[in-house]
Protein backbone atom coordinates (compact mmCIF):
# COMPACT_ATOMS: atom_id res chain seq x y z
CA UNK A 1 0.00 0.00 0.00
CA UNK A 2 1.31 3.31 -0.97
CA UNK A 3 1.42 6.29 1.58
CA UNK A 4 -0.09 9.68 -0.19
CA UNK A 5 2.67 11.89 -1.40
CA UNK A 6 0.90 15.16 -0.57
CA UNK A 7 0.88 17.98 2.15
CA UNK A 8 -1.62 17.54 5.32
CA UNK A 9 -3.71 20.45 6.42
CA UNK A 10 -3.12 19.25 10.47
CA UNK A 11 -5.44 16.64 12.06
CA UNK A 12 -6.94 14.04 10.14
CA UNK A 13 -10.78 14.55 9.75
CA UNK A 14 -11.56 10.82 9.20
CA UNK A 15 -9.12 8.00 10.69
CA UNK A 16 -10.30 4.70 10.12
CA UNK A 17 -8.32 1.36 12.11
CA UNK A 18 -8.41 -2.06 10.98
CA UNK A 19 -12.15 -2.06 10.57
CA UNK A 20 -13.65 -5.12 9.43
CA UNK A 21 -17.34 -4.97 8.07
CA UNK A 22 -19.62 -8.12 7.79
CA UNK A 23 -23.24 -8.70 6.02
CA UNK A 24 -23.96 -12.55 7.40
CA UNK A 25 -21.68 -14.26 6.37
CA UNK A 26 -20.05 -11.65 3.60
CA UNK A 27 -16.82 -9.84 4.89
CA UNK A 28 -17.11 -6.72 2.80
CA UNK A 29 -14.72 -4.59 4.21
CA UNK A 30 -11.13 -6.12 5.92
CA UNK A 31 -8.82 -4.26 7.70
CA UNK A 32 -9.37 -1.09 6.30
CA UNK A 33 -6.99 1.75 7.36
CA UNK A 34 -7.87 5.20 5.57
CA UNK A 35 -7.41 8.82 6.64
CA UNK A 36 -8.52 11.91 5.27
CA UNK A 37 -7.47 15.17 6.07
CA UNK A 38 -8.88 18.77 6.11
CA UNK A 39 -9.59 19.70 2.45
CA UNK A 40 -8.27 16.62 0.65
CA UNK A 41 -10.12 15.30 -2.12
CA UNK A 42 -10.86 11.63 -1.96
CA UNK A 43 -11.77 9.30 -4.96
CA UNK A 44 -12.72 5.48 -4.37
CA UNK A 45 -12.72 3.28 -7.22
CA UNK A 46 -13.81 -0.38 -7.79
CA UNK A 47 -16.18 -2.65 -9.50
CA UNK A 48 -19.58 -2.61 -8.11
CA UNK A 49 -19.84 -5.40 -4.95
CA UNK A 50 -16.08 -4.44 -4.09
CA UNK A 51 -17.60 -2.45 -0.98
CA UNK A 52 -16.59 0.91 -1.85
CA UNK A 53 -20.07 2.17 -0.77
CA UNK A 54 -20.42 0.59 2.25
CA UNK A 55 -17.15 2.02 3.14
CA UNK A 56 -18.14 5.39 2.73
CA UNK A 57 -21.60 4.43 4.53
CA UNK A 58 -19.30 3.48 7.31
CA UNK A 59 -18.26 7.05 7.63
CA UNK A 60 -21.75 8.52 8.73
CA UNK A 61 -22.84 5.76 10.60
CA UNK A 62 -25.32 4.24 7.57
CA UNK A 63 -23.62 1.12 7.70
CA UNK A 64 -22.30 -0.46 10.96
CA UNK A 65 -19.12 -2.40 11.28
CA UNK A 66 -17.90 -5.62 13.24
CA UNK A 67 -14.54 -4.00 14.51
CA UNK A 68 -11.83 -1.74 14.42
CA UNK A 69 -11.93 1.89 15.17
CA UNK A 70 -13.33 4.83 12.95
CA UNK A 71 -12.62 8.87 14.23
CA UNK A 72 -14.89 11.68 12.73
CA UNK A 73 -13.56 14.86 13.68
CA UNK A 74 -13.29 13.97 16.97
CA UNK A 75 -15.90 11.73 17.26
CA UNK A 76 -15.69 8.38 17.90
CA UNK A 77 -17.41 5.45 16.55
CA UNK A 78 -17.26 2.04 18.33
CA UNK A 79 -18.24 -1.33 16.46
CA UNK A 80 -22.34 -2.80 16.33
CA UNK A 81 -23.52 1.18 16.18
CA UNK A 82 -23.34 1.35 20.01
CA UNK A 83 -22.06 4.97 19.79
CA UNK A 84 -25.94 7.35 19.78
CA UNK A 85 -24.55 10.35 20.43
CA UNK A 86 -21.04 10.87 19.01
CA UNK A 87 -23.21 9.42 15.54
CA UNK A 88 -25.69 12.02 15.40
CA UNK A 89 -22.63 14.73 16.06
CA UNK A 90 -21.17 12.99 13.02
CA UNK A 91 -24.05 13.09 11.17
CA UNK A 92 -24.64 17.06 11.52
CA UNK A 93 -21.14 17.75 10.61
CA UNK A 94 -21.29 15.07 7.43
CA UNK A 95 -22.75 15.42 4.12
CA UNK A 96 -24.21 12.99 1.74
CA UNK A 97 -25.04 12.94 -1.49
CA UNK A 98 -26.66 10.04 -2.60
CA UNK A 99 -27.03 7.94 -6.15
CA UNK A 100 -30.84 8.06 -5.88
CA UNK A 101 -30.44 11.78 -4.71
CA UNK A 102 -33.47 10.97 -1.59
CA UNK A 103 -34.82 14.21 -2.08
CA UNK A 104 -38.12 14.17 0.54
CA UNK A 105 -40.55 14.45 -2.36
CA UNK A 106 -43.37 15.71 -0.35
CA UNK A 107 -41.44 19.09 0.65
CA UNK A 108 -40.72 21.83 -2.28
CA UNK A 109 -37.32 22.33 -3.13
CA UNK A 110 -36.96 24.95 -0.75
CA UNK A 111 -38.38 22.54 2.36
CA UNK A 112 -36.01 19.94 1.38
CA UNK A 113 -33.17 22.12 2.16
CA UNK A 114 -34.18 24.19 5.22
CA UNK A 115 -35.56 21.19 6.82
CA UNK A 116 -32.34 19.86 8.88
CA UNK A 117 -31.26 23.58 9.71
CA UNK A 118 -34.78 24.19 11.46
CA UNK A 119 -35.07 21.03 13.26
CA UNK A 120 -31.61 20.16 13.67
CA UNK A 121 -29.68 23.87 13.78
CA UNK A 122 -32.92 25.34 15.70
CA UNK A 123 -32.75 27.91 12.39
CA UNK A 124 -35.46 30.67 11.95
CA UNK A 125 -37.45 29.64 8.73
CA UNK A 126 -36.03 33.50 7.35
CA UNK A 127 -32.46 32.32 8.45
CA UNK A 128 -32.96 28.95 6.85
CA UNK A 129 -34.65 30.24 3.26
CA UNK A 130 -31.75 32.68 3.10
CA UNK A 131 -29.28 30.21 2.96
CA UNK A 132 -31.70 27.68 1.19
CA UNK A 133 -31.87 30.51 -1.47
CA UNK A 134 -27.66 31.42 -1.78
CA UNK A 135 -27.15 27.40 -1.65
CA UNK A 136 -29.59 27.07 -4.88
CA UNK A 137 -28.29 29.75 -6.98
CA UNK A 138 -24.79 28.99 -6.66
CA UNK A 139 -25.99 24.87 -8.00
CA UNK A 140 -27.38 27.22 -10.66
CA UNK A 141 -31.03 26.64 -10.20
CA UNK A 142 -32.43 29.70 -7.78
CA UNK A 143 -35.32 29.93 -10.41
CA UNK A 144 -36.52 26.20 -8.77
CA UNK A 145 -37.62 26.51 -5.25
CA UNK A 146 -40.73 26.11 -4.76
CA UNK A 147 -41.18 23.17 -6.99
CA UNK A 148 -41.61 19.73 -6.22
CA UNK A 149 -38.33 17.35 -6.61
CA UNK A 150 -40.42 14.98 -8.88
CA UNK A 151 -40.83 18.62 -11.78
CA UNK A 152 -36.82 18.84 -12.09
CA UNK A 153 -34.68 17.08 -14.18
CA UNK A 154 -32.48 14.00 -12.47
CA UNK A 155 -29.53 16.54 -12.59
CA UNK A 156 -31.66 19.40 -11.15
CA UNK A 157 -32.69 16.98 -8.66
CA UNK A 158 -28.68 16.09 -7.52
CA UNK A 159 -27.85 19.60 -7.20
CA UNK A 160 -30.72 20.04 -4.94
CA UNK A 161 -29.23 17.44 -3.10
CA UNK A 162 -25.73 19.27 -2.75
CA UNK A 163 -27.57 22.22 -1.51
CA UNK A 164 -29.58 20.08 0.85
CA UNK A 165 -26.16 18.56 2.37
CA UNK A 166 -24.22 21.71 1.77
CA UNK A 167 -26.85 23.74 3.99
CA UNK A 168 -25.82 22.06 7.29
CA UNK A 169 -22.77 23.72 6.78
CA UNK A 170 -20.61 19.93 6.57
CA UNK A 171 -16.83 19.79 7.30
CA UNK A 172 -16.75 16.79 5.07
CA UNK A 173 -18.59 15.81 2.24
CA UNK A 174 -19.61 12.24 0.96
CA UNK A 175 -20.56 10.84 -2.24
CA UNK A 176 -21.85 8.08 -3.15
CA UNK A 177 -22.28 7.71 -6.83
CA UNK A 178 -23.86 11.37 -7.88
CA UNK A 179 -23.97 10.49 -11.11
CA UNK A 180 -24.70 6.58 -11.87
CA UNK A 181 -28.56 7.48 -12.00
CA UNK A 182 -28.05 10.48 -14.25
CA UNK A 183 -28.98 10.64 -17.90
CA UNK A 184 -25.16 11.21 -19.73
CA UNK A 185 -26.20 14.51 -20.22
CA UNK A 186 -26.76 15.60 -16.80
CA UNK A 187 -23.73 14.11 -15.70
CA UNK A 188 -21.89 17.10 -16.37
CA UNK A 189 -23.53 19.57 -14.27
CA UNK A 190 -23.47 17.36 -11.50
CA UNK A 191 -19.64 17.43 -11.62
CA UNK A 192 -19.46 20.99 -12.59
CA UNK A 193 -21.03 22.35 -9.09
CA UNK A 194 -18.61 19.14 -7.29
CA UNK A 195 -15.83 20.53 -9.22
CA UNK A 196 -16.14 23.98 -7.94
CA UNK A 197 -16.72 22.73 -4.25
CA UNK A 198 -13.02 21.15 -4.64
CA UNK A 199 -12.16 24.30 -5.37
CA UNK A 200 -13.45 25.91 -2.29
CA UNK A 201 -11.62 23.86 -0.29
CA UNK A 202 -14.33 21.23 0.90
CA UNK A 203 -12.85 17.75 2.54
CA UNK A 204 -14.57 15.43 -0.22
CA UNK A 205 -15.12 11.73 0.06
CA UNK A 206 -16.04 10.36 -3.56
CA UNK A 207 -17.47 6.88 -4.87
CA UNK A 208 -17.65 7.60 -8.73
CA UNK A 209 -16.96 5.30 -12.06
CA UNK A 210 -16.35 9.18 -13.84
CA UNK A 211 -12.78 8.10 -13.98
CA UNK A 212 -11.96 11.85 -16.22
CA UNK A 213 -13.71 13.41 -13.18
CA UNK A 214 -10.81 11.18 -10.71
CA UNK A 215 -7.92 12.68 -12.45
CA UNK A 216 -8.55 15.98 -12.93
CA UNK A 217 -10.40 16.73 -9.22
CA UNK A 218 -8.67 13.63 -6.97
CA UNK A 219 -5.83 14.43 -4.65
CA UNK A 220 -5.53 10.83 -4.14
CA UNK A 221 -7.53 7.95 -5.38
CA UNK A 222 -8.33 4.38 -3.62
CA UNK A 223 -8.89 1.63 -5.85
CA UNK A 224 -10.74 -1.26 -3.61
CA UNK A 225 -10.95 -4.79 -4.11
CA UNK A 226 -12.96 -7.21 -2.49
CA UNK A 227 -13.51 -5.01 0.62
CA UNK A 228 -9.81 -4.55 0.74
CA UNK A 229 -7.65 -1.20 -0.15
CA UNK A 230 -5.41 -2.69 -3.01
CA UNK A 231 -3.51 0.71 -4.41
CA UNK A 232 -3.70 4.17 -3.29
CA UNK A 233 -1.89 6.85 -5.01
CA UNK A 234 -2.30 10.81 -6.58
CA UNK A 235 -4.12 10.06 -9.69
CA UNK A 236 -1.63 10.46 -12.27
CA UNK A 237 0.27 7.99 -10.33
CA UNK A 238 -2.82 5.50 -9.83
CA UNK A 239 -4.28 5.99 -13.51
CA UNK A 240 -0.89 6.09 -15.54
CA UNK A 241 1.47 3.87 -13.67
CA UNK A 242 -0.70 1.20 -11.40
CA UNK A 243 1.59 -0.62 -9.40
CA UNK A 244 -0.75 -4.03 -8.79
CA UNK A 245 -1.98 -6.18 -11.46
CA UNK A 246 -6.01 -5.70 -10.27
CA UNK A 247 -5.66 -2.35 -10.73
CA UNK A 248 -4.09 -2.23 -14.08
CA UNK A 249 -6.90 -4.88 -15.14
CA UNK A 250 -9.59 -2.96 -13.55
CA UNK A 251 -8.78 0.24 -15.52
CA UNK A 252 -7.90 -1.24 -18.78
CA UNK A 253 -11.68 -2.34 -18.54
CA UNK A 254 -13.41 0.71 -17.22
CA UNK A 255 -10.62 3.33 -19.20
CA UNK A 256 -11.31 0.84 -22.80
CA UNK A 257 -14.92 2.70 -23.68
CA UNK B 1 -105.95 -9.78 -0.59
CA UNK B 2 -103.71 -10.82 -3.25
CA UNK B 3 -100.00 -10.70 -2.23
CA UNK B 4 -98.28 -8.79 -4.98
CA UNK B 5 -95.32 -7.81 -5.52
CA UNK B 6 -95.31 -4.40 -6.41
CA UNK B 7 -92.86 -2.13 -4.92
CA UNK B 8 -94.63 0.88 -2.67
CA UNK B 9 -92.83 3.63 -3.36
CA UNK B 10 -95.25 5.67 -1.01
CA UNK B 11 -94.16 3.02 1.60
CA UNK B 12 -90.46 3.23 1.06
CA UNK B 13 -90.58 6.99 1.29
CA UNK B 14 -92.94 6.91 4.66
CA UNK B 15 -90.28 4.81 6.48
CA UNK B 16 -87.26 7.47 5.98
CA UNK B 17 -88.70 9.82 9.18
CA UNK B 18 -88.74 6.90 11.36
CA UNK B 19 -85.03 5.51 9.60
CA UNK B 20 -83.06 8.76 9.46
CA UNK B 21 -82.70 8.83 13.46
CA UNK B 22 -80.62 5.81 12.79
CA UNK B 23 -77.95 7.63 10.78
CA UNK B 24 -76.49 9.74 13.78
CA UNK B 25 -75.84 6.00 15.79
CA UNK B 26 -74.59 4.52 13.08
CA UNK B 27 -71.89 6.94 11.96
CA UNK B 28 -70.75 8.07 15.82
CA UNK B 29 -70.02 4.28 15.88
CA UNK B 30 -68.35 4.24 12.66
CA UNK B 31 -66.49 7.27 13.23
CA UNK B 32 -65.87 7.04 16.88
CA UNK B 33 -64.93 3.56 16.76
CA UNK B 34 -62.33 4.36 13.69
CA UNK B 35 -60.99 7.69 15.18
CA UNK B 36 -60.01 5.32 18.23
CA UNK B 37 -59.27 2.06 15.43
CA UNK B 38 -57.12 4.62 13.67
CA UNK B 39 -54.71 5.36 16.78
CA UNK B 40 -54.50 1.79 17.79
CA UNK B 41 -53.77 1.19 14.19
CA UNK B 42 -50.64 3.54 14.55
CA UNK B 43 -49.61 2.08 18.07
CA UNK B 44 -49.25 -1.68 16.79
CA UNK B 45 -48.67 -1.01 13.57
CA UNK B 46 -45.73 0.65 14.84
CA UNK B 47 -45.03 -2.16 17.43
CA UNK B 48 -45.18 -4.37 14.78
CA UNK B 49 -42.12 -2.59 12.75
CA UNK B 50 -40.36 -2.76 15.56
CA UNK B 51 -37.14 -4.00 15.94
CA UNK B 52 -37.73 -5.58 19.31
CA UNK B 53 -39.57 -8.70 20.12
CA UNK B 54 -41.25 -7.58 23.17
CA UNK B 55 -43.09 -4.80 20.89
CA UNK B 56 -43.52 -6.29 17.65
CA UNK B 57 -44.68 -9.94 19.19
CA UNK B 58 -47.80 -8.60 21.53
CA UNK B 59 -48.83 -6.13 18.10
CA UNK B 60 -48.81 -9.49 15.68
CA UNK B 61 -51.31 -11.27 18.38
CA UNK B 62 -53.46 -8.58 19.06
CA UNK B 63 -53.45 -8.32 14.79
CA UNK B 64 -54.11 -11.77 14.41
CA UNK B 65 -56.68 -12.10 17.25
CA UNK B 66 -58.70 -9.34 16.29
CA UNK B 67 -58.23 -10.19 12.47
CA UNK B 68 -59.08 -13.58 12.94
CA UNK B 69 -62.43 -13.83 14.90
CA UNK B 70 -65.59 -12.76 13.58
CA UNK B 71 -66.89 -8.73 14.53
CA UNK B 72 -70.43 -10.05 15.52
CA UNK B 73 -68.56 -12.26 17.47
CA UNK B 74 -66.35 -9.95 18.87
CA UNK B 75 -69.25 -7.38 19.61
CA UNK B 76 -71.36 -10.13 21.49
CA UNK B 77 -68.44 -11.00 23.93
CA UNK B 78 -68.24 -7.52 24.48
CA UNK B 79 -71.78 -6.69 25.29
CA UNK B 80 -72.65 -9.92 26.63
CA UNK B 81 -69.63 -11.78 27.60
CA UNK B 82 -67.41 -8.99 29.33
CA UNK B 83 -70.76 -8.03 31.79
CA UNK B 84 -69.89 -10.72 33.56
CA UNK B 85 -66.27 -10.84 33.79
CA UNK B 86 -66.61 -6.95 35.12
CA UNK B 87 -69.89 -7.68 37.12
CA UNK B 88 -71.90 -4.63 35.37
CA UNK B 89 -74.01 -3.78 32.70
CA UNK B 90 -71.80 -2.26 29.22
CA UNK B 91 -73.86 0.33 27.47
CA UNK B 92 -74.54 -0.90 23.85
CA UNK B 93 -72.90 2.30 22.08
CA UNK B 94 -69.95 1.59 24.15
CA UNK B 95 -70.09 -2.24 22.93
CA UNK B 96 -70.16 -1.37 19.00
CA UNK B 97 -67.65 1.40 19.57
CA UNK B 98 -65.31 -0.61 21.09
CA UNK B 99 -66.32 -3.83 18.42
CA UNK B 100 -65.23 -1.10 15.53
CA UNK B 101 -62.09 0.17 17.17
CA UNK B 102 -60.43 -3.45 17.60
CA UNK B 103 -61.13 -4.65 14.61
CA UNK B 104 -60.74 -1.70 12.73
CA UNK B 105 -57.73 -1.66 14.21
CA UNK B 106 -56.13 -4.82 13.72
CA UNK B 107 -56.55 -4.02 10.26
CA UNK B 108 -55.45 -0.29 10.30
CA UNK B 109 -52.18 -2.07 12.37
CA UNK B 110 -51.17 -3.88 9.18
CA UNK B 111 -52.04 -0.54 6.59
CA UNK B 112 -49.71 1.29 9.01
CA UNK B 113 -47.20 -1.34 8.73
CA UNK B 114 -47.07 -2.04 5.33
CA UNK B 115 -47.65 2.21 4.49
CA UNK B 116 -44.87 2.79 6.57
CA UNK B 117 -42.48 -0.07 5.15
CA UNK B 118 -42.97 1.07 1.71
CA UNK B 119 -41.20 4.00 1.70
CA UNK B 120 -37.88 3.82 0.39
CA UNK B 121 -35.08 3.16 2.92
CA UNK B 122 -33.00 6.05 1.32
CA UNK B 123 -35.47 8.74 2.66
CA UNK B 124 -34.81 7.49 5.95
CA UNK B 125 -30.82 7.73 5.24
CA UNK B 126 -30.90 10.75 3.98
CA UNK B 127 -32.96 11.96 6.90
CA UNK B 128 -30.55 10.65 9.26
CA UNK B 129 -27.33 11.68 6.75
CA UNK B 130 -28.61 15.31 7.49
CA UNK B 131 -28.38 15.11 11.54
CA UNK B 132 -32.29 14.35 11.83
CA UNK B 133 -32.90 11.99 14.77
CA UNK B 134 -34.71 8.96 13.85
CA UNK B 135 -38.27 10.44 15.37
CA UNK B 136 -37.84 13.26 13.42
CA UNK B 137 -37.26 11.21 10.40
CA UNK B 138 -40.15 9.74 11.21
CA UNK B 139 -42.61 12.68 11.89
CA UNK B 140 -41.40 15.01 9.21
CA UNK B 141 -39.92 12.76 6.03
CA UNK B 142 -41.51 8.84 6.41
CA UNK B 143 -45.16 9.00 8.06
CA UNK B 144 -46.42 12.34 5.94
CA UNK B 145 -45.22 10.21 2.71
CA UNK B 146 -46.41 7.21 4.17
CA UNK B 147 -49.63 8.57 5.06
CA UNK B 148 -50.49 9.39 1.83
CA UNK B 149 -50.27 5.87 0.45
CA UNK B 150 -52.22 4.00 3.59
CA UNK B 151 -55.17 6.73 2.06
CA UNK B 152 -56.77 4.33 -0.46
CA UNK B 153 -56.17 1.41 2.31
CA UNK B 154 -58.08 3.34 5.23
CA UNK B 155 -60.58 4.81 3.16
CA UNK B 156 -61.59 1.06 2.44
CA UNK B 157 -61.46 0.00 5.88
CA UNK B 158 -63.35 2.94 6.55
CA UNK B 159 -66.22 1.65 4.42
CA UNK B 160 -65.76 -1.71 5.77
CA UNK B 161 -66.61 -0.69 9.08
CA UNK B 162 -69.39 1.41 8.12
CA UNK B 163 -70.81 -1.30 6.84
CA UNK B 164 -69.94 -3.51 9.98
CA UNK B 165 -71.89 -1.53 12.25
CA UNK B 166 -75.04 -3.14 10.27
CA UNK B 167 -74.10 -6.12 12.58
CA UNK B 168 -74.45 -4.22 16.19
CA UNK B 169 -78.71 -4.39 15.46
CA UNK B 170 -78.39 -7.88 17.45
CA UNK B 171 -77.07 -6.27 20.81
CA UNK B 172 -80.20 -3.09 20.16
CA UNK B 173 -77.84 -0.08 19.45
CA UNK B 174 -80.66 2.71 17.16
CA UNK B 175 -78.94 2.34 14.31
CA UNK B 176 -79.60 2.21 10.73
CA UNK B 177 -80.89 -1.51 10.48
CA UNK B 178 -81.75 -1.38 13.73
CA UNK B 179 -84.33 1.64 12.96
CA UNK B 180 -85.24 -1.01 9.98
CA UNK B 181 -86.09 -3.61 11.76
CA UNK B 182 -88.31 -2.08 14.66
CA UNK B 183 -90.39 -0.09 11.60
CA UNK B 184 -90.75 -3.33 9.79
CA UNK B 185 -92.66 -4.85 12.89
CA UNK B 186 -95.10 -3.10 12.83
CA UNK B 187 -95.72 -1.65 9.14
CA UNK B 188 -94.49 -5.26 7.41
CA UNK B 189 -92.76 -3.78 4.68
CA UNK B 190 -89.82 -5.34 4.21
CA UNK B 191 -89.21 -4.82 0.63
CA UNK B 192 -89.31 -1.62 1.05
CA UNK B 193 -87.50 -0.67 4.23
CA UNK B 194 -84.61 -2.63 3.91
CA UNK B 195 -84.14 -1.11 0.03
CA UNK B 196 -84.05 2.58 2.23
CA UNK B 197 -81.73 1.22 4.53
CA UNK B 198 -79.13 0.14 1.84
CA UNK B 199 -79.79 3.11 -0.09
CA UNK B 200 -79.16 5.73 3.01
CA UNK B 201 -75.77 3.18 3.98
CA UNK B 202 -74.86 3.87 -0.07
CA UNK B 203 -75.47 7.55 0.70
CA UNK B 204 -72.89 7.48 3.46
CA UNK B 205 -70.28 4.85 2.22
CA UNK B 206 -70.51 7.61 -1.34
CA UNK B 207 -70.00 10.81 0.44
CA UNK B 208 -66.72 9.03 2.29
CA UNK B 209 -65.40 8.23 -1.13
CA UNK B 210 -65.78 11.25 -2.60
CA UNK B 211 -64.22 12.92 0.05
CA UNK B 212 -61.39 10.09 -0.51
CA UNK B 213 -60.97 10.89 -3.77
CA UNK B 214 -60.60 14.45 -2.98
CA UNK B 215 -58.32 13.78 -0.28
CA UNK B 216 -56.35 11.61 -2.41
CA UNK B 217 -56.05 13.99 -5.74
CA UNK B 218 -54.35 16.64 -3.55
CA UNK B 219 -52.14 14.38 -1.33
CA UNK B 220 -50.70 12.49 -4.19
CA UNK B 221 -49.26 15.71 -5.58
CA UNK B 222 -45.59 14.70 -5.72
CA UNK B 223 -45.60 11.03 -5.09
Amino acid sequence: MNTPQRPTHGQPIVEMRKLNKHFGSLHVLKEIDLSVTPGEVVVVIGASGSGKSTLIRCINGLEEFQSGMLDVDGNRLVPLGKSTKALQTIRTEVGMVFQQFNLFPHLSVLDNITLAPMKVRGQSRQEAEATAKRLLTRVGIADQAQKLPTQLSGGQQQRVALARALAMEPRLMLFDEPTSALDPEMIGEVLDAMRELAREGMTMVIVTHEMGFAREVADRVIYIHKGEITEQGPPEQLFDAPQHERTKSFLARVLKH
Amino acid sequence: MDVTFQFDWAAAFRSIPFLLPGIPWTLLISFGGLAIGFVIGIVFGLMRISRSRWLSIPALFYIEIFRGTPILVQVLFIFYGLPQLIDRPINALAAGIAAIAVNSGAYISEIVRGGVQSIERGQREASLSLGLSRSQAFTYVIWPQAFRRMIPALGNQGIISIKDTSLFSVIGVGELVRQGQIYIATTFTALEVYFMVAMLYLAITWTLSIVLRQLERRGLVGQ
